[in-house]
Parts: C-alpha cells; structure tokens; sequence
C-alpha cells in the first residue's frame, strides 16, 4: 500500500478540528497571558536596569527548563494549590489540562516579549521623548503616544517568537492532559504510527509557520506604518483562529473522557472503552498519552472518568506496598482501598501486564521446562537479560529468593531488542513483559510462576469517584470484564506495533473487539 | 526696558556634575522681543533656553514666565503655553503632519473639529500647502518642510512665548535664507516673544532685536548688534566681526556680488 493512499492519513483528518483547535485554543490563551504579564514589567522597569536584571534573569532561567518538564512541574503545583484553596475556601479547580498547560507555556512566552520589549522602548530617540515633554506630554502620555506605538516593531518581533515557541512547546502538553497536535506525535511514537507522528510535527509546523509569516506582516507593516500590511496580518490571524476554534464550538458536551497512559497497550485499550461507549449509545472522547503519575490523579480529581491500570502497579505507587500477597487477596484489598476514595474498581479485563520470564517455545520444549521452578536447575548454565531496571527491582529479589535463582551471567538491554536477543539465541532467558506483542511474534513462552514472587499486574478497569453509582456507564462496560485473554491482547499488542493501516489503536480495538465479542 | 520682562532670569544656576552649565546668570527678555542667544558649543545656551519652560530644572535663582516665578506652575501646564522648536524638528515619526501640529491643542482637550481647522490655518501661516501635506508622515518631507511643521506645531496652541533651540542649522543655505524670514515675519504678526538659539552670528543679527553672548555659562554680553559692536570683549567683537569678514571675503572672490 502506497503511503498517500493510507487510510490512516484520513483517520489523522479525522482528528483534526478537535487537536489543531484544543492547540490554538491553549497557545492563545497562553500568549495573551504571557503579553499581560510581559508588557507592564517590560514599561515598569524599563528605566530601572536592577531589577530588569533580575526579571530578565529569572525569565531566561525559565527558558533553560526543558518545555516537557516545565509542564510536568505544573500539575502537581496546581493540584496541591487545588488542595489548599479547598481546604481553605471550599473551592477547588482542575489542575489537569488546559489550566496548567496555559499556565507554563504563558511563563515559556515570557522571555523574548520582555526582552524586545524593553529593547524597543530603550532604543527610542532621546530626542523624541524630549520633544513629547516639550510639546506639553505628561510622562505616561508620552508613554502611549509616543514611546509605546514607536517601540511596537521590535515588541512585535518578540511577540512573534514567543507565539512561535508556544505553538512549538503546546505539542508537549498531551501528557498532562491537553489535547493538542502532540496527541498525533505522542500516539504516533508509542504506537510506531509514522503516518500520525508525520501528521502531528507537519500539522504544528504549518501553524507555527503561518502565525510567524501574519504577525511578520503586521511587525513590517508597523515597521513601514503600511495600514494594508497590518490590516492583512491581523485579518489572517483573526480568521486563522476563528478557523480553528469555530468547528470545536458546541461540542463542550465531551461526555465521557478515557484516559490512557503512553504506551501502546493503553492506547489500543482506551480505543476499545471509547468504541463500546459510543456503542452503547453514550458519548466518549479519548485523553491519551498522560504520564502515568498525572492519569491516577486525574481520575481522582474527576478530570478523567475511567481508564485501565494494572493492580501491582498501584499496589506499590499508591497503596506504597512492598509486600506480595495472592492474586485474589490483593485485588480485594486493593477494591476496598480505592473503595474508600470512591474510586470504582469495576473489575478486570482477563489479563496481566506483569514482568515475566521467557525463553523460545522450542527450547522450552527440549529442555521440558514449564516453570521457573524447572528452570531453576538448568539456570547456571544459562545467561538471562533484562530491561535497565528489572535486575535492582524487588521482583527480582523476590524471585531469586523464591526459586534459588543463579545465572551464568545477566545482561541489561534496551526492551525492544531483547525479545528478538532470546530468539536468535544470543541469550537463554529474558525477563519481559507478559502482554508484550513479541512474545507472540517470536514464538516465545512466558513461564509460569507456581510460588508467586511475581506480583500480579491484572489489567482492571477504574471509574472516577463521580462516577460511582452510573448504571449506564457500567452496564457498558461490563460485557468487557474478563473477556481479554493474554494471547488476544499479546495479539492486539504485536498489530499495534506494526506500521500499517490495521496498526492504528482504533483499528486494533474493533479487531479486538470483533475477537472477544463473539465470545 | 518695560517693568515686567515676558522672561526673567535672575542670578540663576545650573550645573551637571562638576561642570556649571549656567553660571549666576541674570537676563529679561520683554514682550514682543527677539532674542538671540549665541555662543559656542557648552556654552551653556540650550541649557539656559530650557530652564524656561522646565525641561532643565534651576539648581538657584529665580525664573519667572509672564511675571510667574515658574517653580509656582506645574511644569506639563507651563510646557503646554509655551511654543518650542527641537532642533532639527522633533517630529513624531508615527504622526501625520496635520497630527503632529495639533499635538498641543489635543493635548489641552481642544475639539477635533476646532484642532483640523486650526491645523489647515497654521500650514497656511507656514507656507506649505495644505492638500500635499497634511497628511504626510514627516520621512516623506523634505528637511527645510520638516522645520515649517515644527514651527507650526510651537505655534499651534496660541503661545505668547516660543523657544527655538538652532531650530534652522540643518538646513541648506537658501531653505535657511527664507525659513528664517518668514519666522521673522510671522514673530511680528502674531505679536510672540522669540528666543532662538543660533551659533551662526550672521543669522542672529539679521532676525533678531537683542543678541546675548555666552561664554561657559555667562552672559559675556547682550544687547543691539549695534550696541555690541562697542562692547570692550574680544572675543564679543571677534564674534560681531565674522559676517564681515566673510563678506569681504566673498567679494574678493566674486567681485560683482557672484553676478555675471
């Protein structure tokens, strides 16, 4: 299939109005609260050098923060804010989304507005500012009549690369939960989507490219006090947003919001909830790509209403468990737990996202090894490899101790190589993941673990606490509960990872639900 | 000399930082009068020209506006009343000519309608002509036109008083020639009181009634050309002697006056 006549480029169009609008929406929101915030400190202390200094100090050390850590930094800073203006005033905000990503990239714009405003009012004429007193100015007449409208070019000129870095930055806004046209480029890298990670970076490039080319024309237009210049560029920045915003309008009805972290799986998963959703007559729309500490959060806080986690990570991350009970025991301790928060464990959806180990199916075969029990005895004879972390995590410990584990050697490796490093032989054993599509790919086996020392990580669903008591919402989502074995979602998992029109999540997500609905 | 001078200085001080920019200087200019001030470059002319209107603030003495010691009237008020051509023009490069003009006026709350007839009234008074320029930007007139919107933007709130800082020196002789007459001209019909500031003694004996000589900060001398020609100072007489001499000068080389 030739790449033009991919049927995932419609798919992308699809969602453009709702990703190019949410990005315009937040960009202009942000610079507007940027220039607020620039322009008086720029007119206040542009006869002070020391604290110009500073601001421009503290503006340029806001610049060195990468864009995605700024934002990140936001969230938790809003969310405690949240917390206290509750507390205090029984007032709380969502500190997910549009808020905090205004709100960082509003401080990324900040710099060059400042910076060119204050340059702009400092280069005016000595002369000129004299002649305004001369003529009779007071100081802030001569402020609006003459120093204002003559710096306007170079603030303008500011004012354009800030509108540019915040265009370019608001891409990196999905993972705390705005939608932008990072939505394509974050989908597109964790789903190996290149039609949608295309999309997304030529989408923000072409909007960057057109503000930056209207406002060019409203700063020479001020530069050459040609009323037809600044006329055109304002009148194709109007009409570019209202372009852009229009179409998203009245669609403020989102209904239900499905959130999902930002990995492969959970983008194919949050596909499937919103699909069966809207198959049961409720509206649904998708928060993908959110980090994984901002998406329990935002279910708490309401700001998602459901999405798929798995036990033994919240196990340890919220509940900060080290201990390792039974499969049963700790999803029941785990349901009243969030029970108390209100938080709904509706159930699980019938399979584990857990480490595991694998070795090739032949090989397990020959050496008639079934467990990690059996494996145990040919272990000093084998070489085993794992992911950066696994060997200093408490699974390992847990395992080592369980079995008498002791290897030939270990090996760390970068995840998606280590599944084709055990095929080909290049290692005996790895320690994977036991959803992973390439289990299937390269006719692997995960062992299984008789003496539990590998916590169990079930996919389960969880609604928000607003959502505790919803029938309809339920009632639709229970036909999912139990229906996903490990092979269909290993399946599901290794078409996502593959870089054709049936690999994009909402494609993966009819197929699965074509598999298990018949069941 | 009338009792009460249009400006009086009167033992008046300034100074920036070590250097005495106006030094004890006493000087009363009296309505209707032209005054020129000439010096050499330091002499400390534009300083004393805006201790006037306050654009300079005295360090001592007392300056009096109409009778008024000026540090009894708020400085934006005083500014607004007294006319002031900047030195190669000062116009607002943003502004339209016609914008530029009525500045003051719009300044001091006057109608539009009564600012557009008054703008078209002084582009008249300065000779230039109202349909080609009113509406100009000042980069697209030439120098000797940029100093006609100057003038009449000094003169566009009715001042009695106007304060010229070498408001003709950039300009080409001829410009210079007839700029200088028709201010002259208009000085007289308009009944103003001038002080012009000029470094070209030629120019001072031809427009104005009184010229005063500085010198680091003092007055060395003032007076009618003709009284100034019998003052005791050298370097006063050396000034008054230079169109002279320059004359005798161009008639050596053009002996029938540069005609054929």
């Amino acid at each position: 299939m030739s790449l033009s006549s991919d049927p995932r480029w419609g798919e992308a169009l699809a969602h453009l109005p709702d990703y190019l609008g949410n990005h315009v929406r937040v960009s202009l929101a942000a610079l507007a609260l940027g220039l607020a915030a620039s322009l008086p400190l720029a007119i206040v202390t542009r006869n002070r050098p020391a604290p110009r200094g500073v601001l421009l100090a503290l503006a340029s050390i806001v610049q060195t923060v990468p864009g995605l850590a700024l934002l990140a930094l936001f969230y938790p800073l809003l969310l405690a804010a949240a917390s206290v203006t509750l507390a205090w005033f029984g007032i709380s905000f969502s500190a997910f989304g549009f808020l905090p990503a205004m709100l960082a990239l509003a401080l990324y714009s900040m710099l060059p507005v400042l910076r060119n405003g204050i340059t702009g009012l400092n280069g005016i004429d000595p002369a000129l500012i004299e002649a305004a007193k001369g003529v009779g100015m007071t100081a802030r007449q001569s402020l609006v009549m003459v120093e204002l409208p003559l710096a306007l070019p170079v603030m303008m000129a500011g004012i354009r690369t800030a509108a540019v870095w915040v265009i370019g930055t608001a891409t990196l806004s999905t993972p705390i939960g705005q939608t932008s046209l990072g939505n394509y480029i974050f989908a597109g890298l964790q789903t190996q989507n290149w039609v949608f990670v295309l999309f997304g970076c030529f989408a923000s490039a072409l909007l960057a490219l057109a503000v930056d080319q209207l406002l060019g024309l409203i700063e020479s237009g001020l530069r050459r006090r040609s009323r037809v210049r600044m006329a055109l560029g304002a009148g194709g920045i109007v009409a570019l947003v209202a372009a852009t915003l229009v179409p998203t309008m009245g669609r403020s009805a989102q209904g239900y919001v499905v959130g999902a972290k930002t990995f492969a799986e959970q983008y194919v998963l949050s596909a499937l909830l919103r699909e069966r959703l809207q198959a049961a007559g409720l509206s649904a729309t998708a928060r993908s790509g959110l980090g994984s500490s901002v998406i329990f959060a935002a279910l708490k806080a309401g700001d998602i209403d459901l999405y798929v986690d798995y036990s033994g990570t919240l196990w340890a991350n919220q509940l900060h468990r080290t201990d390792i009970k039974p499969r049963a025991e700790l999803l029941a301790e785990l349901k009243t737990t969030l029970a108390k928060e209100n938080i709904t464990l509706l159930g699980e959806l019938g399979f584990e996202n857990a480490y595991a180990l694998v070795i090739p199916k032949k090989r397990a075969e020959a050496l008639g090894i079934r467990t990690i029990a059996d494996l145990a005895a040919h272990a000093p004879t084998l070489s085993i490899a794992g992911d950066y972390e696994f060997f200093s995590r408490p699974e390992w410990a847990a395992l080592q101790k369980a079995y008498g584990l002791q290897f030939r050697a270990q090996r760390q490796m970068q995840p998606d190589f280590m599944y084709a490093a055990v095929a080909s032989g290049e290692v005996d054993v790895i320690a994977g993941y036991t959803s992973d599509g390439l289990i299937a790919k390269y006719d692997l086996v995960a062992l299984d673990d008789p003496r539990q020392a590998i916590p169990p990580y079930d996919a389960i669903l969880l609604l928000a606490p607003k959502r505790a008591g919803d029938e309809r919402l339920q009632a639709a989502l229970r036909p999912l509960l139990d229906k996903i074995d490990i092979t269909t979602m290993r399946e599901a998992n290794l078409r996502a990872s593959g870089n054709d029109a049936n690999s994009s999540p909402d494609a993966v997500a009819r197929w699965l639900w074509e598999k298990t609905g018949r069941r | 000399m009338p009792s009460r001078p249009m400006i009086g200085y009167a033992h008046v001080t300034k100074s920036f930082g070590a250097l005495k920019a106006v030094d004890d200087l006493s000087l009363d200019i009296a309505e209707g009068e032209f005054v020129a001030i000439v010096g050499g470059s330091g002499s400390g002319k534009t300083t004393l020209l805006r201790l006037a209107n306050r654009l300079i603030e005295a360090d001592g003495g007392t300056i009096t506006v109409e009778g008024e010691d000026v540090q009894n009237v708020d400085p934006v008020a005083l500014r607004r009343r007294i006319g002031y051509v900047f030195q190669s023009g000062g116009l607002f490069p943003h502004l339209s000519v016609a914008d530029n003009i009525g500045i003051t006026p719009r300044l001091l709350g006057v109608p539009p309608s009564d600012i557009g007839a008054r703008v078209d009234e002084l582009l008249e008074l300065v000779q230039l002509d109202r349909a080609a320029h009113r509406d100009r930007l000042p980069e697209a007139l030439s120098g000797g036109q940029r100093q006609r919107v100057g003038v009449a933007r000094a003169l566009a709130a009715k001042p009695r008083i106007v304060l010229m800082d070498e408001p003709f020196g950039a300009l080409d002789p001829l410009t210079r020639d007839a700029l200088g007459d028709d201010y002259r001209s208009l000085h007289r019909s308009l009944g103003l009181t001038t002080v012009m500031i000029t470094h070209d003694m030629t120019e001072a004996i031809l427009l104005a009634d009184r010229i005063a000589v500085m010198r680091s900060g003092k007055l060395l001398a003032q007076g009618t050309p003709a009284e100034l020609s019998r003052s005791s100072d050298a370097y006063v007489l050396e000034l008054l002697r230079t169109p002279r001499r320059q004359v005798e000068r161009l008639n050596a080389l053009l002996p029938h006056g540069g005609a054929a």
